[in-house]
């Protein structure tokens, strides 16, 4: 079996279709996704990652409330026993036009991994995957 | 063709239906007090007495029963994450026609396996993790279980990973250890249907011997499976119909009984407006929850924790304090049916409360949540505001001649993000017609529906509100 990744959006936030096309695009580079789809909240992120054994969770944040939705996020995932589990997040994860190293600084200050930017492609996350949970190139695509 | 032999084996009373398959017709019913504490098949044979001094000599072909006598199937559940495998396989077990001892998550504590073994369940649900996913917890529960004390028979059905181990494990000590599909394959997918039938069959090849119930069995083709399950049967088939009889569509069931109160709902529940979300573990289309807390004699005093002695003050039409004397009086004495004015009234508001607290814990609620493109309802649960048929079966409501105001009360006192139903038209399972039902339609499905329209048809139902 793939490794398994926890996707949602998080918040109080409905954008569905960017979800949509990351979920398409990790199934069919080989990983498990369970998809939470959107208006997921922190613990509803934990408790599927809990359930899956996830290898790791991507929060994805597309209407400006990243920086508030995200907060605690790393200490309720210690707190829950997915001790160093990856967390990723991406998209407009903040308001206005703030420099990103800023932005992706604060986000890793908060636990993330990595922090992904606005027109990100699904191939950049689906690299930086493959090279944290040390996949050879096409072990995932083998995988299922 | 020969009449078959109904037996429904109560807590109080052993109830037996004659039925005729092929008009189809029932022949005759009659009850008799049960004696689980000597041999069950006494309390049988009065009941048979009296239906045979009523019809006359019957030559049955089949006997099937069910049984809730002893105490019926009481269970404990163990899961991972409260809201999702713990919860699954707590409505496993309820569909199953159980009643949870109590629900379990995450790694079982020296305490929590005291607790377990002193309670003394009949069977236990090991469940956790999707398939492919956490084994750990699953695996540690099922070591931790095999060294508790207690002989009682695991059902396991976790994550298809870790199964075969954990069968392993619990089964070493000669334990009877029964295998089925995981009860959330994948995350906020249920799947309870075969779990539910492997419950059945342990509860048939064990609960009934450990009960004093064989002797019983030795005169009957089988006892089929517990009382609720039977009940949860009847009424599927009732609101689904057959190919020949239609069904009476959606609808909901209340049995109100002395110690606990259960609700069936038959019903999609899906959201009634398209702009809600929905949230959370999908649930079972038949679906049956058990307040443990609340019953109108045992359990008098959970009715008044659960909906606030005002409020039940305020449906008996007495102070506060006189309520809260009164049923513990009750709670002592859970024989005393009422005598007075004041003590029908109790019982009425008791009534009323307790089916509102029940309905608004087994339908879902709405949340509503602020978002940048307006405010967004999120559902948690069943939608249920569309239903409209209500069955009462059971204990204190089927008699009740205050039916409709007890309903339309109990509907008045849910809350606006409650998802109960809004309007109810109510039918009275006076002659325990279900459970025996529930039973019939495994001989007959086509025959046992046409019985059950003919007592719980559309005709039958009083617009309550």
């Amino acid at each position: 079996m793939g490794k398994t990744l926890v996707l949602g959006v998080i918040g109080a936030d409905v954008h569905a279709v960017g979800n949509q096309i990351l979920n398409y695009a990790f199934r069919d580079a080989g990983f498990h996704v369970v998809n939470l789809g959107v208006m997921v909240s922190q613990e509803e992120f934990i408790e599927a990652a809990i359930e899956s054994a996830a290898d790791a969770i991507v929060v994805s944040s597309l209407y400006g409330h990243g920086e508030l939705d995200c907060q605690g996020f790393r200490e309720k995932c210690d707190e829950a026993g997915l001790k160093g589990i990856l967390l990723y997040v991406g998209g407009n994860i903040v308001v206005g036009k703030q420099p990103f190293t800023e932005v992706e600084k604060r986000f890793l200050d908060m636990g993330f991994d990595r922090v992904f930017g606005p027109g990100t492609t699904p191939e950049a996350g689906i690299a930086a995957l493959r090279s944290d949970l040390r996949l050879e190139h096409d072990e995932a695509d083998s995988a299922d | 063709m020969k009449p078959i032999l109904l037996i429904d084996f109560g807590s109080t009373y052993t109830k037996v239906t004659a039925v005729d398959p092929e008009t189809p017709r029932i022949l005759g019913r009659a009850q008799a007090f049960t004696t689980a504490a000597t041999d069950i098949s006494e309390g049988l044979g009065h009941a048979l007495g009296k239906l045979e001094g009523a019809c006359g000599k019957l030559d049955f072909s089949v006997k099937l029963a069910c049984s809730s006598a002893a105490g019926g199937l009481n269970m404990v559940v163990c899961g991972l994450v409260p809201s999702l495998t713990s919860k699954a396989a707590r409505l496993a077990a309820f569909t199953a026609g159980a009643k949870v001892i109590k629900t379990y998550a995450y790694q079982l504590t020296n305490a929590d396996l005291d607790e377990i073994t002193r309670s003394k369940p009949d069977i236990l649900l090991l469940t956790g993790g999707t398939d492919g996913g956490n084994s750990e917890v699953i695996l540690g529960n099922a070591r931790a279980l095999a060294k508790a004390g207690g002989n009682f028979p695991v059902v396991v059905a976790g994550n298809r990973s870790a199964q075969e181990e954990c069968a392993g494990i619990l089964g070493r000590d000669g334990r009877a250890v029964y295998r089925a599909p995981n009860v959330m394959p994948e995350m906020n997918r249920l799947d309870i249907a075969p779990v539910q039938q492997i419950l059945r069959e342990v509860f048939l090849r064990n609960i009934i011997r450990a009960k004093g119930l064989s002797r019983a069995s030795a005169i009957l083709d089988d006892i089929l499976m517990p009382t609720p399950s039977a009940v949860l049967d009847a009424l599927t088939l009732l609101s689904e119909g057959t190919k020949k009889t239609k069904g009476l569509g959606e609808l909901v069931a209340v049995d109100l009984g002395g110690a606990t109160t259960d609700v069936y709902s038959i019903a999609k529940g899906h959201p009634s407006n398209p702009n809600v979300l929905l949230r959370g573990l999908p649930e079972p289309y038949a679906k049956r929850t058990v307040e443990g807390d609340i019953g109108m004699r045992y359990n008098a005093r959970g009715i008044l924790e659960a909906a606030g002695a005002e409020r039940l003050a305020e449906q008996a039409g007495s102070p506060p304090e006189a309520v809260g004397e009164a049923v513990d009086r009750l709670r002592d004495n859970p024989a005393r049916l009422p005598q007075t004015p004041e003590e029908e009234s109790l019982d009425r508001a008791l009534a009323t409360c307790a089916m509102g607290v029940a309905l608004g814990r087994h339908a879902g609620s709405l949340t509503r949540v602020y978002t940048a493109v307006g405010p967004v309802d999120e559902q948690t649960g069943k939608d249920l505001t569309r239903v409209g048929k209500l069955v009462v079966t059971g204990g204190a409501l089927v008699y009740s001649d205050a039916l409709g105001d007890i309903v339309r009360d109990a509907i008045a006192m849910q809350e606006p993000v409650s998802l109960t139903p809004r309007r109810l038209a109510c039918a009275a399972d006076r002659g325990y017609i279900l459970s025996a039902m529930g039973l019939f339609l495994r001989v007959d499905r086509e025959a046992a529906m046409q019985l059950l329209s003919q007592y719980l048809g559309k005709d039958e139902f009083d617009a309550a509100v």
